[in-house]
């Protein structure tokens, strides 16, 4: 299967690999995660609160590769940083640095350090040599952990995760902006990819927290807390269902408006999408899903059955949202802009923008992640942190 | 005394010349005819017209294109190609369209086709878009409008994102294997700045490319967009194409 039909000479090679694939899969599992973990912090719902280290140690893994796929996909990667330098302000691309070192330095570097500040200070002054060294480079050289200055610590965290919300809102929406906004391809061009882009996010990166709690439960031989998977595997559903009426809505809209563009979207979806479209992004990433976190809320199956369904549920969640990115970034490109013929992405294997760094990409958040658990242990914190003053105190 | 006065103008001699030599110099240094004096930018605002009954498909313009501009001689990258479409009036709707190394060698002639058959052929470039949106995805600046309305590329800017490519809803753009930046039609800016025509206007056989100054009221474009009826290419998307087409087929995309 090659070209078919017509396709303008210049379209012959497609622009955005796999790799561009990547960028808003990773940037969804950090504006989702970074979500679940403010649940806790803003909402106050204790249930998740195993949860709220990890999920913000996972956006901060995350967060750090989000940039390497963009950054190795440049014709001329030298010259990125002009991006900060010279940035056109009519540019949506041209706000990703701000926009990402906004979120990375003033949000969750910020947040993480105030949270882990009094386990960092402790562990500085009861170790030696190397490991103390890096505590108190840690640290930032500041031991006070009174009463009065982790009171002050927990109000600014309060206060930084609020800011963080919107900014992760903004982290991707931003993204699905940066798509949506190409009025030059149909398959982009609507005002709804933002929001479709940010629940599909919040979906991805709660089903990812869900997952990597269970699995370290598992991995250090602890019982998972039930109650606590219960329920953000309540909030995967709510949040699903919003997500997946959003994508409903968006193709409803296509069909019955009918424009000069269905014909070539249509017929795309039959053919070269059906797969990664309907059956792996609808169907098994989308509808098995919502159905077994549905049914389970009628459902009261005991603990061992709902730890496996939600293992299922979770990673078929994630596969989904990856062929959802896959079917905006990769279909938007197979139609031709004459709408008159199509062509084929042919992915190759160890090229600058190839399978091979898209794994090794994929594999490496999840490197960052096991050396940030150990520095930073998300789970010794057992005592209740006490939480910061709500509008009426 | 005669030798002093001698020696004192031969130095004001010098560094008159030599400032001459260093302004003419910074000139031919920079590249920018524009600054030359006989040309100001803001004295022109290009366009380009197209006669789509008077091209016969021979594809002189695409290789003029690519030996004027060294365009790399592969089958996806081009500055201006030409697109022959065939419609059968009993199936308007699926017209057939074809474009081999995009016009480059010409056209095979199509024989056996049945009675009710239009062919013709379209000839495409960059539209050099008032309202570019080329212009406004580029993260850097390293394309950018002309203030003589020409869309142009700093290759020495380009990051090679490719977001302008993805912008452009003509295909218009390719990335030059060699440089990794983004390449297109630049209306042959550095013949046009020196009161030369495009490359493909020059060689065309049959006049039916024509480049004209619309801030020119004498230049033969305006009797042209006068006497035909134009239409531009996708006019929905409100890019304001500067690239006028006489006798365009409303199913040329």
């Amino acid at each position: 299967m090659g070209v078919e039909g017509f396709i303008y000479p210049n379209e012959l090679e497609l622009q955005w690999s796999v790799l561009i694939v990547l960028y808003p899969f990773i940037t969804g599992l950090v504006a989702g995660a970074f979500i679940l973990a403010s649940l806790e912090r803003v909402f106050n719902v204790q249930a998740v609160k195993p949860t709220y280290r990890l999920a913000l140690l996972t956006a901060l893994a995350f967060l750090l590769v989000a940039p390497l796929p963009l950054q190795l996909h440049l014709g001329r990667p030298e010259r990125s940083f002009e991006m900060y330098l010279t940035p056109q302000p009519r540019s949506a691309m041209a706000m990703f640095g701000f926009v990402y070192l906004w979120y990375l330095m003033v949000v969750l570097l910020l947040e993480i350090w105030l949270d882990y500040r009094k386990e960092i200070v402790l562990t500085w002054k009861s170790s030696t040599g190397p490991k103390r060294l890096l505590y108190a480079t840690l640290a930032l050289g500041c031991d006070n952990i009174s009463p009065r200055a982790l009171k002050l610590d927990d109000r600014i965290g309060y206060a930084i995760t609020i800011i963080g919300i919107p900014s992760a809102f903004m982290l991707h929406g931003y993204v699905g902006f940066i798509f949506g906004s190409i009025k030059a391809n149909p398959w982009w061009s609507t005002p709804l990819m933002p929001i479709v882009f940010l629940f599909s996010a919040m979906v991805s990166g709660i089903a990812a927290v869900m997952l990597l709690y269970m699995l370290m439960c598992r991995m250090r031989g602890v019982k998972i807390d039930m109650p606590c998977v219960d329920a953000i595997a309540r909030y995967l559903f709510y949040v699903f269902v919003i997500d997946f009426s959003l994508e409903m809505l968006d193709l409803i809209h296509r069909l019955y408006e009918a424009d000069e563009s269905l014909k070539a979207l249509d017929f795309m979806v039959h053919t070269r999408l059906w797969w990664s479209q309907v059956i792996l992004q609808i169907v098994v990433g989308t509808v098995v899903p919502i159905t077994i976190l549905g049914l389970m809320q009628l459902v009261r199956f005991g603990e061992g059955v709902r730890r496996a369904l939600y293992a299922v549920a979770g990673t078929l969640t994630v596969v989904g949202i990856f062929a959802m990115r896959w079917n905006v970034v990769i279909g938007g490109q197979l139609f031709s802009k004459s709408f008159l013929g199509y062509t084929v992405y042919k992915l190759e294997f160890a090229t600058r923008e190839g399978l091979l760094p898209a794994i090794l990409l994929m594999v490496l958040p999840f490197v960052i992640l096991a050396v940030l658990v150990r520095v930073l242990p998300p789970w010794i914190d057992t005592e209740v942190r006490t939480h910061a003053p709500t509008a009426t105190a | 005394m005669e030798n002093r006065r001698e020696f004192l103008g031969q130095g004001v001699r010098l560094l008159v010349l030599t400032g001459v030599a260093a302004a003419a110099w910074e000139h031919v240094q920079a590249g920018t005819p524009e600054a030359a004096e006989s040309y100001h930018t803001t004295d022109h605002w290009w366009g380009f017209a197209i006669d789509i009954e008077k091209c016969i498909g021979c594809g002189s313009c695409v290789r003029a294109c690519k030996t004027e501009n060294d365009v790399p001689l592969d089958a996806y990258t081009f500055r201006t190609w030409v697109e022959r479409y065939v419609i059968d009036s009993d199936d308007p709707d699926h017209p057939r369209v074809d474009s081999p190394n995009g016009g480059y060698d010409g056209f095979e002639e199509l024989t056996g086709l049945p009675e009710n058959i239009k062919t013709f052929f379209v000839p495409k470039l960059c539209n050099h878009c008032a309202d570019s949106p080329c212009v406004q995805v580029c993260p850097v600046g390293a394309t950018f409008d002309s203030p003589d309305g020409v869309v142009l590329v700093d290759k020495t800017r380009c990051l090679g994102c490719r977001y302008c490519v993805q912008a452009c809803p003509y295909g218009c753009r390719y990335i030059d294997p060699r440089t990794h930046t983004v390449d297109k039609c630049s209306l042959c800016y550095h013949r046009i700045t020196k009161g030369l025509t495009t490359a493909c206007v020059e060689v065309c056989p049959t006049g039916s490319r024509m480049l004209g100054d619309l801030k020119n009221p004498s230049d033969p474009i305006h009797a042209f967009l006068r006497d035909h009826k134009v239409m531009v290419l996708k006019p929905q998307l409100g890019t304001r194409s500067k690239n006028f087409y006489a006798g365009l087929d409303g199913s040329v995309r």
